[in-house]
């Protein structure tokens, strides 16, 4: 798993409460990882500070799983 | 319309003397202080370094951490109080109408906690606004009865009183209102205040309205003394269960006492001072009274706000001789804030709360630290100073005064069939 993929992970067990096992690539943050629209909204701000990266509004709408995260962040975090 | 009778069926503490009510009530018939050293925060620069702080309180003992997090402290501890009160009640949701249970919730400032937190990082930054999507809903005082009212899925009335320290008087004289015309079974009511921080602190001395006894916290809150110096924070929350009485005898519940009436009015007079020869109390106690179809009399023990300013203590103890004359000698009067500090907008509650145990148990819980008679008070009157007293508490009544001249007294009573 890359340095990204466990950070991202670590951010989604710590702000919806889940187990880590359950923060799997396919996972969907609403339909399966039981966030609501403002808990989604809180992510993408995690991540946004996390990596150091501003995700604008139309990019976030696009990221509603977890591996959708992960591979937007891979493509756009400067390492 | 004829009125219903309203009852008290439950009770839930979470306060600077213990965690639930059996300890509150033991520390405050013991004169035991709540007060030390402020923990929440790095008080070393502040005029005022102590306050009465909630004690050993985690909030995962309540609720998940997920959940935790999304809510101000002020709603932490009205979950916690409110889930006490709903098992003493014996309450079992899934076999009553939910549509008829509402929940009326006082605080006097709400998520101060959160609006702090999110304002400093905001300042912090470059401009950019980055606060989190949780910072409105933590914040809005409301959002106390809204979790409680989806922690339980209660569908009846509603909504947060607020009028400072007066509020969750006015929260409870609103649901004692609408059980009596009928328009719910039963009301969650009481409220919650978390302001022990750094704008708490701060705005409060700005003022000079707290204690700076910074050496000796204990006997900081030490209302009618002569060298009371302003008031001590408290944080905490008081929940009650009011209840129709044909509700609460088809249920077979337990009853502490009876809702006898409530009263209120405004000072017109100033910000934050207290009307000066207590006009305000005055009216708020006789519109109780008179709500409660009593005497002068009946009332055996007052509640009083007597937050240990120089000021108020002396108007409301004016506003108590002029309105009971002669009967105001045989009453009983105290102040537990000497106990457990000022809790705002949660006051009320657990002043209520002390005022239907006494009733219940009658027993009169002090006015700790009097150390020396202040000559600008009748001290003729009985304070129950330093110790409880055993006395037949048949009605009792509790004040509660708000910044902004909101006055709101009510009184309890034995419950007779």
């Amino acid at each position: 798993m890359s340095d990204i993929a466990s950070r991202v992970k670590a951010i989604i067990v710590e702000k919806l409460g889940v187990d880590e096992a359950e923060v799997t690539p396919e996972a969907s943050f609403t339909n399966d990882l039981g966030a609501d629209s403002l808990d989604t909204v809180e992510l993408i701000m995690e991540f946004e500070k996390e990596f150091n990266v501003a995700i604008p509004d139309d990019q976030a709408e696009n990221i509603s799983t977890v591996g959708q995260a992960i591979s937007y962040l891979e493509k756009n975090v400067n390492n | 319309m004829e009125l219903k009778r309203v009852v008290v069926t439950g009770l839930g503490a979470l306060t600077p003397l213990g965690n639930d009510v059996s300890s509150y009530w033991d520390g405050l018939i013991n004169g035991v202080s709540g007060a030390a050293p402020i923990t929440h925060f790095d008080a070393s620069k502040f005029k005022t370094q102590f306050a009465c702080e909630v004690k050993g309180f985690d909030p995962h003992n309540h609720m998940d951490r997920k959940e935790a997090r999304k809510v101000d402290p002020f709603v932490q501890y009205a979950i916690a109080s409110t889930d006490e009160a709903v098992k003493d009640a014996g309450l079992e949701f899934d076999n009553l109408d939910r549509n008829r249970i509402g929940v009326i919730w006082g605080s006097g400032i709400g998520g101060l906690t959160t609006f702090t937190e999110e304002v400093a990082n905001f300042s912090k930054g470059d401009g950019t606004p980055r606060f989190n999507p949780f910072f409105i809903p933590k914040m809005l005082v409301d959002i106390a009865p809204g979790h409680i009212s989806m922690r339980h899925g209660l569908r009846g009335p509603n909504f947060s009183a607020v009028s400072a320290c007066a509020s969750s008087t006015n929260a409870m004289i609103d649901a004692f209102n609408y059980i009596r015309m009928g328009m719910a079974d039963i009301i969650i009511t009481g409220g919650s205040e978390a302001t022990i921080n750094e704008a708490g602190i701060g705005g409060f001395n700005a003022m000079h309205a707290l204690s700076t006894r910074n050496d000796d916290p204990k006997t900081a809150s030490r209302p009618f003394d002569k060298d009371r110096d302003g008031f001590v924070s408290g944080e905490g929350s008081g929940a009650i269960i009011l209840e129709s009485l044909e509700h609460a005898l088809a249920r077979g519940a337990k009853i502490y006492a009876e809702v006898a009436g409530g009263g209120m009015s405004a000072d017109a007079h100033h910000i934050t001072a207290s009307h000066p020869d207590g006009l305000g109390a005055k009216l708020a106690m006789s519109k109780a009274i008179a709500d409660a179809n009593l005497n002068y009399s009946d009332i055996d023990y007052i509640n009083v706000h007597g937050t240990s300013t120089p000021v108020g203590d002396i108007s409301e103890t004016k506003a108590i001789i002029d309105l009971f004359g002669e009967q105001a000698y045989r009453l009983n009067i105290s102040s537990t804030k000497s106990m457990t500090g000022h809790l705002l907008g949660a006051a009320g509650a657990i002043e209520a709360m002390a005022s239907i145990l006494s009733v219940k148990h009658d027993i009169v819980p002090p006015t700790i630290n009097h150390f020396t008679d202040d000559p600008a008070i009748d001290n003729n009157l009985n304070f129950t100073f330093n110790k409880a007293q055993k006395r037949e508490v048949n009605a009792a009544l509790s004040n509660t005064f708000g910044f902004g001249g909101h006055n709101a007294s009510i009184i309890v009573k034995k419950y007779h069939s």
